[in-house]
């Protein structure tokens, strides 16, 4: 799959975002005025600035509110739904405590409640997918949720929850390479079921229908960064999960804590990054390409 | 809507027969020349006349080299639209409700005016039949012409897909595969007619006839025997013109 920037930005920073709202709503902390006025502008950039890059690539962002229409059998619609409704009560919540040093505990569970939620309903629009082998298995819900709430500590500065999340992160990231690099091979879906073809012998793709490339190719079959998983799964590994973990087990000052949660979203991007490229859509065995 | 209706009355759709197909495109033209005056946003191109042309066609052959195990290898063109499928993931998957399934005739077709461009649709179809237009943002798929199938302003052999029309070898035939008696269930019951990747549950309405098998007879023609080469390795004169012309420059050993 082709791994557009604004989808990386938009999984990485609203997963954060969501994350760092969901330990807020579960009153970890529960800071009061300025402290959570900061907590939540940070939670809320995260979660609206993720959103509202996923809005870049949409060809008539124009239109969005008609996605919030189709609940019932679409995922992306229920993730702007759950999105949404998460964001308005948290900003209830946060009111309360940024300005009336109110901490009202039943509508910051709620809140964490959707939190989770929308985190679940975003690794849905892709663990859905049965055209992506490698996506269609529950690593890929454990991965965002894992992340999410890993991370979400972390900013929430949960030191020892922290530190067991994302080791449980790190766990389901190494789950997903391991199973996942076998998924498409193991889907039974091949050239041959492609082309229907296979009674007659082994098919190989001749000659493509079109000289150029086109909307398939590009948003479908990504070959080129292939090349390079192995050093960036090794990198994002290291940056996403090693680094914030030592940080954490040696004790954090302010500065840890940042270099932490900066090495961690270093991370987690180049982790997505590579969750886009080296999924492989079966469209590309059309082509003779995964 | 993109719940699936759970049946429809009519299930409209293609067959089209990998045995008699030439590979001639003739159907990649006819569908972009009437979909782009028609139905919807116009299929648009993208540096046309550049060495890096793109654009967005509904319809596309690819051609395959199929090796059986012993024998020669076969050349088998392979046209690919949209196959109308009785449980199309790309209609579930739609968050604005542009992607609908017909009740009526089982068509599925996107409003382009309520599409956003997520492009979530083209992710959930397996057989890249829908492609997002890059000038107007919008999805496009296949219509099977309903703005042709249904047009009382066309001549009445003129009331079918523009592809089937067109094509030059009868390689595409239109029809209700609800009807056990129409053209193309006949069709696909007589010669096989197969599903492209059964295993993904999409259940297509469209059918792929798969090639005859090939003849195995060595006798090509009844000519065939007076046509073989006269002498192998030349004696006599034959032998001496062989040699004499193998000696020029250029000539083979
Ligand atoms: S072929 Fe693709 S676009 Fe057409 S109905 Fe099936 S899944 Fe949808
Ligand atoms: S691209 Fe348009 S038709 Fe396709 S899923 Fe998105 S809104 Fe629906
Ligand atoms: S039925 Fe019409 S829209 Fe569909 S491939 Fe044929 S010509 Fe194109």
């Amino acid at each position: 799959m082709h791994p557009a920037p604004s989808v990386i930005v938009f999984t990485t920073f609203s997963g954060l975002g969501f994350g760092l709202l969901f330990w807020l709503g579960l009153g970890m902390p529960a800071p009061t005025g300025m402290t959570a006025f900061v907590f939540f502008v940070l939670a809320y950039l995260c979660a609206v600035g993720g959103l509202l890059a996923s809005t870049f690539h949409l060809g008539h962002p124009e239109r969005f509110l008609k996605a919030f229409s189709q609940w019932q059998t679409s995922w992306l619609s229920r993730e702007g739904i759950a999105a949404v409704v998460t964001l308005l009560i948290m900003a209830l919540y946060g009111a309360g405590l940024v300005f009336l040093g109110a901490k009202w505990s039943v509508l910051g569970w709620l809140g964490a409640l959707g939190s989770l939620v929308t985190v679940g309903t975003t690794s849905m629009i892709y663990a859905q997918m049965k055209t992506v082998p490698r996506w269609r298995h529950w690593s890929t819900p454990g991965i965002f949720v894992s992340f999410s709430l890993g991370g979400g500590a972390l900013m929430a500065g949960q030191t020892t929850i922290a530190l067991i999340l994302l080791l449980v992160a790190a766990a389901f990231q190494i789950a997903s390479w391991v199973i996942g690099d076998n998924q498409l091979a193991n889907s039974g879906t091949t050239i041959e079921t492609a082309t229907g073809l296979g009674h007659i012998g082994k098919v190989r793709a001749f000659e493509p229908p079109h000289t150029g490339t086109n909307y398939l190719m590009k948003e479908f079959i990504h070959v080129v960064g292939r090349k390079h998983a192995l050093k960036l799964r090794i990198i994002g590994a290291i940056l996403g999960f090693a680094v914030p973990i030592a940080f954490l087990a040696v004790g954090v000052t302010h500065l840890t804590a940042f270099l932490a949660i900066a090495s961690h979203v270093a991370g987690v991007l180049a982790l997505r990054w590579l969750f886009f490229a080296q999924a492989e859509h079966v469209v590309g065995l059309y082509y003779g390409k995964r | 809507m993109t719940q699936l209706p759970t049946s429809t009355d009519k299930k409209l759709g293609l067959v089209i027969d990998l045995d008699t197909c030439v590979g001639c495109h003739a159907c990649v033209v006819s569908c972009k020349g009437w979909n782009t005056e028609n139905y919807g946003a116009p299929l648009s191109d993208q540096n046309a006349y550049s060495g890096a042309a793109s654009g967005t066609f509904l319809n596309r052959v690819h051609s395959y080299e199929v090796q059986p195990p012993e024998g020669q290898a076969q050349l088998i063109h392979f046209p690919k639209s949209c196959l109308h499928c009785d449980d199309a993931p790309c209609v579930t998957v739609c968050p604005t409700g542009a992607s609908y399934k017909r009740q009526e005739d089982g068509i599925v077709l996107v409003n382009e005016s309520s599409c956003i461009g997520c492009g979530l649709c083209a992710w959930a179809c397996p057989y890249g039949a829908r492609e997002l237009d890059a000038a107007e943002g919008v999805m496009k798929k296949c219509t099977l012409c309903v703005d042709r199938i249904y047009n009382e302003n066309l001549p009445e052999e003129d009331r079918q897909p523009a592809c089937v029309r067109t094509c030059p070898a009868g390689a595409r035939h239109f029809g209700d595969f609800a009807d056990p008696d129409s053209n193309v269930s006949i069709l696909t019951a007589e010669r096989g007619g197969m599903d492209l990747m059964p295993e993904l549950g999409t259940s297509p309405v469209n059918k792929y006839l798969p090639p005859r098998p090939k003849d195995t007879s060595t006798d090509i023609d009844i000519l065939a025997p007076y046509l073989t080469p006269v002498a192998e390795d030349g004696q006599g004169f034959i032998g001496w013109l062989d040699k004499a012309l193998s000696a020029f420059p250029g000539g083979s050993k």
